[in-house]
């Protein structure tokens, strides 16, 4: 690893005029994909900016039908919290599905979704769900956030305060993970709101998207006749682990799973 | 770059240092400290080798830096011995043979530690479940499961 400068701001307006005054500087949350590529110099940040020290990010509340999550949640804290359990128990259990336990202790929600890593498992569930992404300036909406692969509508210098949540019918997220990495090669998020259900895939394409054809099959008929292979395997990711076909077939047969479950 | 004042406590010593910010966890015990109990297996946050505790839990040495962890306090695998005796885990991990070659064997006690910490009567499933960031290249997992699940009994009757 190539070495850097350090900083520990205590509030986020430090922690931006931090990032603004120095050359190539870089977010650290948990760390459970910088530091790693920072030490195969796939990246060279010339100071990193440890966001641990501020206060009010690693809160969990609810008020109402929503649930607000603090960026610095780690995925651990995010398994174990009360709220999050009580009010959407599967995005607890999807927290408690990630990396390792290890990693979870580290990982943070806020990290993962600014990574934007196609094969992570919030992106899924932030899109499936009624979700915003608030940041220190801003209000985004879910579906404006991912943009590419690991790219996103946010600036450089922002930083998400919080996830906040409407509180879905029904939630469910599973992955077929890659047996050696754990990532997704396919992960499927459904969120039911009333009769609007929304349909999500990670792990197959660039970036996470919406089904479109099989949320609005569940969105009339929640049941697990669905209409098989409808993304074009254009989109699809293809590589060592998987064809784009047999992505697309295990996007239907975790679709159905999820519906079979519940 | 500049170096960076941290005061770290490990196995409850308090040490000042100066320390260049790309420092990990790892090297730092190792190099600086000389407790190469907490071992480098496959330096890429795979393999368990280099758990150690913070705040009761189970961490990976190679994927943390010390500068992250300023005031804060770290637990190596030389410090679970008390009064010349093993800690009740060690002594599981002796008892059933719960392991091989022993490399990985400081991160699966600590990672274990870790478990029996969030849940000190774990089952036979959520100990495999648990270990999925702990790899023993011997493949010795039988031993390692039975030796945590004596270790788990002994930590719960020893409080």
């Amino acid at each position: 690893m190539y070495n850097f400068n350090f900083h520990s701001p205590n509030s986020i307006e430090e922690a931006i005029n931090i990032y603004n005054s120095s050359e190539e500087p870089k977010f650290l949350a948990g760390g459970m994909t910088l530091l790693a590529s920072m030490k195969q110099r796939l990246i060279a940040p010339s100071d990193i900016i440890d966001l641990r020290n501020i206060k009010d990010l690693s809160e969990v509340s609810s008020k109402e039908n929503h649930i607000t999550i603090g960026s610095l949640c780690t995925h651990s804290e995010i398994s174990n919290n009360v709220i999050i359990k009580n009010k959407i128990k599967n995005l607890a259990k999807l927290a408690n599905g990630i990396g390792d336990p290890a990693v979870r202790k580290m990982g943070t929600i806020g990290g993962s979704i600014a990574n934007s890593d196609p094969a992570a498992d919030w992106p899924a569930a932030i899109l499936a769900l009624k979700a915003n992404i608030k940041t220190n300036n801003r209000i985004i909406l879910n579906r404006d956030l991912f943009t590419g692969m690991f790219e996103t509508s946010l600036e450089e210098n922002e930083i998400i305060t919080s996830i906040e949540i409407q509180v879905p019918d029904f939630f469910d997220y599973i992955k077929f993970p890659n047996p050696a990495s754990r990532y997704a090669i396919v992960g499927i998020a459904i969120a039911k709101y009333d009769n609007n259900v929304i349909v999500t895939v990670s792990g197959a394409s660039h970036k996470p998207f919406i089904a479109d054809s099989l949320s609005e099959s569940l969105s009339k008929n929640f049941s697990s006749k669905i209409p098989l292979k409808t993304i074009s395997l254009d989109e699809l990711n293809e590589d060592i682990h998987a064809s784009a076909e047999y992505r697309a077939h295990l996007i239907d047969v975790l679709t159905k799973k999820i519906i079979n479950n519940n | 770059m500049h170096e960076i004042s941290i005061k770290i406590t490990i196995n409850e010593k308090i040490y000042d240092r100066s320390i260049l910010p790309n420092t990990l966890l790892i090297d730092f015990l190792r190099e600086e400290l000389g407790l190469t109990g907490t071992h480098v297996g496959c330096d890429t946050s795979q393999c368990g080798a280099c758990m150690v505790l913070h705040n009761n839990a189970a961490i990976k040495a190679c994927s943390i830096l010390v500068a992250q962890l300023n005031n804060q306090e770290i637990t190596t695998i030389e410090h679970l011995q008390k009064d010349d005796k093993l800690h009740p885990m060690q002594n599981a991990f002796r008892n059933n043979h719960g392991l091989q070659c022993g490399f990985c064997t400081p991160g699966m006690i600590m990672s274990a530690i870790s478990l029996i910490n969030e849940n000190n009567s774990p089952t036979e499933e959520e100990i495999r479940k648990h270990l999925e960031g702990n790899l023993c290249r011997c493949t010795g997992y039988q031993n390692i499961v039975k030796s945590i699940e004596e270790g788990a009994k002994d930590m719960r009757e020893k409080g």
